[in-house]
């Protein structure tokens, strides 16, 4: 599983660590190229990004695929539109040469970001420079990624990382990783795997085969764990895997008709979850290192899919208490729930942004399902999807993209995974081979 | 609250009691045939014993409103049959299959699945069919019955199966 180690230069980690630092805002503040997001109509920025070059080794195939993934993941947020390599009257034939910015000026390109790439005895060298090219000058500097060959995509997703990050001001979030569920097969007879794949649908890899149902994968805050419910055992049990080494155990939830719908504290070392015993369903939680569990809420009704405020001290989780699902925030120990939805219809599987700030959900309103988020108090809820069914959003690492699984009516109905930004904006299809679900978004690498 | 809604709570909070005696270990289970599936271990639906008279004369199956897991007098009159078969075949055991409809969170589903074969094992123990002879599993949304996605298929779906096994010894 591990092959995507990525050795990164002492000194480049340096460089590398103080960009990517949140407070690192001067940076982003170096040059007046910036996309400030807001809720506003955006008019993406155009950037040109002419094939990296190879530099030695047989990297011209790699430049070239490392230089797409670069501005498939800048323009898959739609804050970028790529001037096409067609349309460029500047050539860049050396990565260390002088950019010749009236070229790129004539194009209208707001930003222009060159790269180079060699390859020696399998590892794989990517430089690059961001230019702001109405200033005539680089903005930030420029930054290289060493690793393995078979990791090339992780190095394109770490130039775009910088590249975001330098422009919007945002935590980046490509080098990044989702686990779901992959489903084949009819309706009354699906087959589901946990698969682990890259963000944008690319290096899937099963992780369990389809012998069992498993349902509603999380990763740890660390990404180097996933939970995850199976009916291994004949009925539905939760699991702990190790991501590295594929290795998983059952957790041992003691009494209970099933255990089901797991996460992680944000700290790892705690799981909160669901356990059944007849008709009621409540939330428990789970010291991991010394099995011992306590119960934290109890209600006759249905108490489920927990997930903990980014700072570990409380958790939004949904209840049918009062008649329908809503959702409610209680004390990480338990306690006295707040309810926070109030408008009209169902809420369910909330999930509390890494920012802190929002609670993204699955509502269902009139026969039809969205994806949306609220304010934790409840207030300034947006619907940012509509369709006959969108279910189960989950966060990307900074917070500003939400994924979720979207089936088809029908009898032919299949499951597939979407990304749309917190605006509402950029609803995209993930690629994935077979149908998807329950997906769960991980941390930057 | 009505009658039949204490009744309902009745037989619940009973169920609950009794639950609470008994194992759920799905390894009681191990080594079992179902016996609801098609084939020559069924026998005849013309025979009062056989698991497929059980299914097509008796009916093996109740249907829920949508979000609910209570029982209504239909479902309660198919129960009823359920525990005189159940009675009269005391060889049997039975696993009751708690379904939702895809109208629903993954997970919620789930539950809602449980609480409905639980609404029926309750009420299969409150009429006298031993605790130790039922057991419950829920399959949320994972296995319909039907696949459209109208109101015709949804109801269907919104169902708890009372599944025969026979396991060596038993």
């Amino acid at each position: 599983m591990r092959h995507l180690a990525l050795p990164i230069l002492p000194a480049l980690c340096l460089a590398l660590a103080g960009l990517l630092a949140p407070a690192a805002p001067a940076v982003a503040q170096s040059g007046p190229l910036r996309i400030e997001i807001t809720e506003g109509v955006i008019e993406p920025m155009p950037i040109a990004v002419p094939n990296f070059v190879p530099e030695g080794g047989d990297a011209a195939q790699l430049a070239s695929q490392i230089s797409r993934v670069v501005v498939d993941d800048l323009v898959g947020t739609g804050l970028f539109r790529e001037i096409p390599p067609s349309a460029h009257i500047g050539r860049v034939t050396s990565f260390s040469s002088p950019v010749q910015y009236a070229d790129w000026k004539a194009i209208n390109a707001d930003a222009l970001i060159t790269g180079g790439v060699s390859v020696q005895a399998g590892q794989v060298t990517v430089k690059f420079r961001l230019h702001d090219v109405f200033a005539g000058q680089e903005m930030g500097a420029g930054l290289q990624f060493t690793g393995t060959e078979a990791g090339w995509r992780r190095m394109a997703h770490k130039v775009a990382d910088a590249v975001y990050s330098r422009i919007t001001g945002e935590d980046p979030y490509f080098d990044s990783r989702t686990v779901f569920v992959a489903e084949e097969g009819p309706k009354d007879a699906r087959r589901k795997r946990l698969a682990i794949m890259d963000y944008d649908g690319a290096n899937v890899q099963y992780l369990t085969d389809s012998a069992s149902i498993v349902l509603a994968p999380r990763f740890s805050s660390t990404g180097d764990r996933v939970l995850y419910t199976s009916y291994e055992t004949g009925r539905p049990q939760i699991y702990v895997l190790d991501v590295a080494s594929v290795g998983r155990r059952v957790l041992d939830t003691g009494q209970g008709d099933m255990a089901f719908s797991p996460r992680f504290a944000p700290d790892g070392n705690t799981v909160v979850y669901s356990l059944t015993q007849g008709s009621n369903t409540d939330i428990y939680r789970m010291d991991l290192a010394t099995g011992q569990s306590v119960r934290l809420t109890d209600a006759a009704s249905i108490e489920t899919a927990p997930s903990f405020s980014p700072d570990g001290s409380r958790i939004v989780f949904e209840s049918d208490r009062s008649g329908s699902q809503q959702l409610y925030i209680m004390p990480a120990t338990g306690g006295e729930a707040q309810r926070i939805s109030f408008g009209e219809g169902r809420y369910g599987t909330p999930v509390w942004s890494p920012r802190g700030d929002l609670i993204a959900f699955t509502k269902q309103s009139k026969g039809r399902f969205h994806i949306g988020v609220m304010r934790i108090d409840g207030s300034g809820e947006r619907l940012l999807t509509a369709s006959f069914l969108d279910e189960g959003p989950s966060w990307s690492p900074n917070g500003r993209v939400i994924m979720f699984a979207r089936e088809t009516q029908g009898e032919q109905g299949t499951s597939s995974l979407y990304t749309v930004d917190i605006t509402g904006r950029n609803l995209k299809r993930v690629a994935t081979p077979q149908g998807a679900s329950d997906p769960a978004w991980g941390p930057l690498q | 609250m009505t009658y039949l809604a204490k009744a309902i709570l009745l037989s619940a909070t009973l169920g609950l009691g009794l639950a609470g005696c008994s194992s759920m270990s799905p390894d009681r289970f191990d080594n079992v045939t179902d016996l609801n599936a098609s084939g020559g271990a069924n026998g005849l639906p013309s025979d009062p014993t056989s698991p497929a008279y059980f299914q097509q004369a008796v009916g093996d199956r109740v249907l829920f409103e949508v979000d609910q897991s209570t029982l209504n007098p239909a479902a309660r009159q198919i129960l009823d049959q359920q525990v005189q078969w159940l009675l009269a075949n005391a060889d049997y055991q039975a696993q009751i299959e708690g379904h939702a409809d895809e109208q629903g969170t993954r997970e919620y589903n789930l539950a809602l699945g449980a609480s409905r074969a639980t609404s029926v094992r309750d009420y299969l123990v409150s009429m006298g069919v031993p605790d130790y002879r039922l057991s419950t599993i829920s399959y949320g949304k994972e296995r319909p019955l039907e696949i459209c996605s109208a109101e015709a298929c949804y109801a269907k779906n919104r169902r708890a199966v009372t599944v025969l096994k026979s396991g060596a010894g038993f």
